[in-house]
């Protein structure tokens, strides 16, 4: 009988550490999938952000650097142009891609360096216990905003892979929603083919939104 | 090979492509950046890499990502730089890639300015970055040494799976002085499919490979921090470079100097030995791992009355010198730290009163 559902190749048997809920592990399996479909795991380098993916490494099967804290950009174009071989692909938070590390994505793309970025969102820092973010939402509480978000300028999450894509020829990737089946089954095929894109083309970045996490969560 | 003329900031970057480096990555900043104005033009006809990244930020973790990838490596800045790639310098040594980064040091702190100095003393040897590691510092004291150190230190840093950083400064990046690139500094890259995230097909192997610097257990970073401590130990043993100047003599005074600095006291030297007054030197030529016996035993001899560090700063290599003299002579400090170059004149008269 045929086999209509396994784990993928690229990823690994250790179990997650993220909370109970947390759609990480359905966004590792959707970038397993892509580098399954593609047969290239035995050619593909990772990198882990600073935030709660920060051990993503444990859950794929390839190579893998860890960035420091939103400097993955950086160092994937560092092996990317060393070994334009490799497929490299980075995987950040939005406090990491999104503040600390903006200047890194920004000017990686604006290079049109060749690798591909996931992004993931949860409008919060989740692995230093819900500080808020430059995505957080107004209204939304974060333990630095008690209150709820309350800065003037009306924090836009969506706004960041569209402004990016301005500073560079490279077509972003609409959003996608990881938490809805359906949302899944329409990030898989994109994935893939903008991995291969990406492989050998230009940079782009792949984001996918979270709902943000319960403020009282990690 | 003939010797050619060349500026100490070019020479460095030929040196690296003599020694087998074809990747390169930097941001300018005087006065260094002839380093990347060579190499942009010199790299691509050697099929290398060479990227100007946005920032010293950026371009400390270029220098990571294709270290970690198994490729020769290496970056070139100064003192500002220098202070935004510590951090990357940190996580490279953390997780044990092989790496070079060049400081042709100016004056600090802040922006400072842009004359030579010895300000980085500190930042070099003793860390910059955060946590417990250590750099393998060589300071070359003009540009053909710099060009054998730059050679050197890709083997070192395979070696030891370490960053290596080559302290100049602002006159060895800048004077011309006749060069040649000897060819037996260049060695093979050492096999790195042991641990880089070379791709798993291009090593032929099952077994993915990591590279990180977090270890949540403390169990394993203690292991890790006790992997690089005994590296460090290695390095104290097998590393250790330094000259001895007029040190046969019955000299009354030891100086300690290194690099432009050096130059300056060797003239002093040679100037007091026709007054009739003996002086020695002790020059390092490796900061880390300081040569910490030679310092003792040259403090030691009999006629020695005093020892001098002499630097372009404002004391920072003579808590070195101090620790190693263990109190058996006094131990005195000489240093200007604007750009200007004490004179040798000055180091006469500087040397005289101490008699
Ligand atoms: C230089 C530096 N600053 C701060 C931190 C602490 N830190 C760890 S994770 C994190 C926030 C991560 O947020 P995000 O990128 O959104 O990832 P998430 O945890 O939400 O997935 C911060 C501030 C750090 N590790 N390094
Ligand atoms: S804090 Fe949020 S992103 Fe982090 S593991 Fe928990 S649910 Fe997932
Ligand atoms: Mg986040």
């Amino acid at each position: 009988m045929a086999k209509a559902f396994s784990r993928p190749k690229a990823l690994s048997t250790t179990h997650t550490h993220y909370c109970p809920g947390c759609t990480h592990g359905i966004v590792h399996r959707l970038v397993a999938e892509a580098i399954d479909d593609l047969g290239i795991q035995e050619k593909t380098v990772g990198i882990a952000p600073v935030g709660c993916a920060v051990l993503a490494y444990n859950y794929f099967d390839c190579d893998f650097q860890e960035a420091a804290h939103g400097r993955a950009p950086a160092m994937a174009t560092g092996i990317k142009r060393v070994r334009p071989d490799l497929m490299v692909f980075t995987y950040q938070g939005d406090g990491d891609l999104a503040s600390i590390g903006m200047g890194e994505i920004i000017h990686a793309a604006n290079r049109g360096e060749k690798f591909t970025t996931i992004f993931i969102n949860n409008a919060i820092y989740g692995m230093t216990g819900g500080q808020m973010a430059p995505t957080t939402m107004p209204g939304q509480r974060a333990t630095t905003a008690p209150l709820g978000g309350t800065r003037p300028r009306p924090a836009c999450p969506s706004a960041w892979p569209t402004c990016w894509a301005n500073w560079s020829p490279r077509i972003c990737h609409p959003p996608g929603r990881a938490q809805t089946p359906a949302g899944q089954q329409g990030q898989k095929k994109p994935l893939s083919r903008r991995f291969n894109i990406k492989w050998k083309t230009g940079a782009s970045v792949l984001w996918k939104w979270f709902p943000p996490v319960p403020p009282t969560g990690a | 090979m003939a010797k050619v003329l060349m500026k100490g900031n070019e020479a460095i970057g030929e040196a690296a492509i003599r020694a087998g480096c074809k990747n390169y990555f930097a941001y300018p900043i005087t006065p260094q950046s002839e380093v990347a104005e060579y190499l942009s033009k010199r790299l691509p006809e050697e099929g290398g890499v060479f990227l100007q990244g946005e920032s010293e930020v950026a371009v400390g973790y270029m220098i990571f990502g294709a270290a970690g990838a198994g490729e020769r490596v290496m970056t070139t800045s100064s003192s500002p730089g220098i202070s935004l790639m510590s951090e990357a310098l940190s996580y490279i040594a953390a997780a044990q890639c092989p790496a070079v980064f060049v400081n042709i040091m100016r004056g600090g702190p802040g922006l400072g300015g842009i004359l030579p100095s010895q300000g980085d003393y500190f930042q070099a040897t003793k860390g910059g970055g955060h946590g417990d590691y250590h750099l393998l510092v060589l300071a070359p004291d003009g540009v053909q040494e710099a060009v054998e150190m730059t050679m050197q230190a890709f083997t070192l840093a395979e070696k030891y799976r370490n960053p290596v950083m080559i302290m100049g400064d602002g006159l060895i990046g800048q004077m011309m002085e006749p060069v040649e690139f000897p060819d037996g500094l260049k060695t093979e890259p050492t096999n790195k499919d042991d641990w880089a995230t070379n791709g798993m097909a291009h090593r032929n192997s099952k077994k993915r490979n990591l590279v990180k610097s977090l270890f949540l257990d403390p169990t394993a970073l203690n292991d890790n921090n006790l992997a690089l401590k005994a590296k460090y130990a290695q390095m104290k043993k097998e590393e250790v470079q330094y000259e001895l100047v007029n040190a046969d003599t019955d000299y009354q005074v030891l100086i300690t100097s290194y690099g432009t600095m050096s130059r300056v006291c060797r003239t002093a030297i040679d100037m007091l030995k026709e007054e009739g007054i003996e002086v020695a030197m002790l020059r390092p030529k490796t900061l880390f791992p300081f040569p910490e016996k030679a310092v003792f035993d040259a403090s030691g001899k009999e006629s020695c009355q005093a020892v001098i560090s002499i630097e372009m700063s404002m004391g920072q290599m003579v808590e070195d010198v101090e620790r190693c003299v263990k109190g058996r002579r006094p131990v005195e400090f000489y240093g200007e730290c604007g750009g200007d170059i004490p004179s040798p004149e000055k180091i006469i008269e500087i040397i005289k009163a101490l008699l």
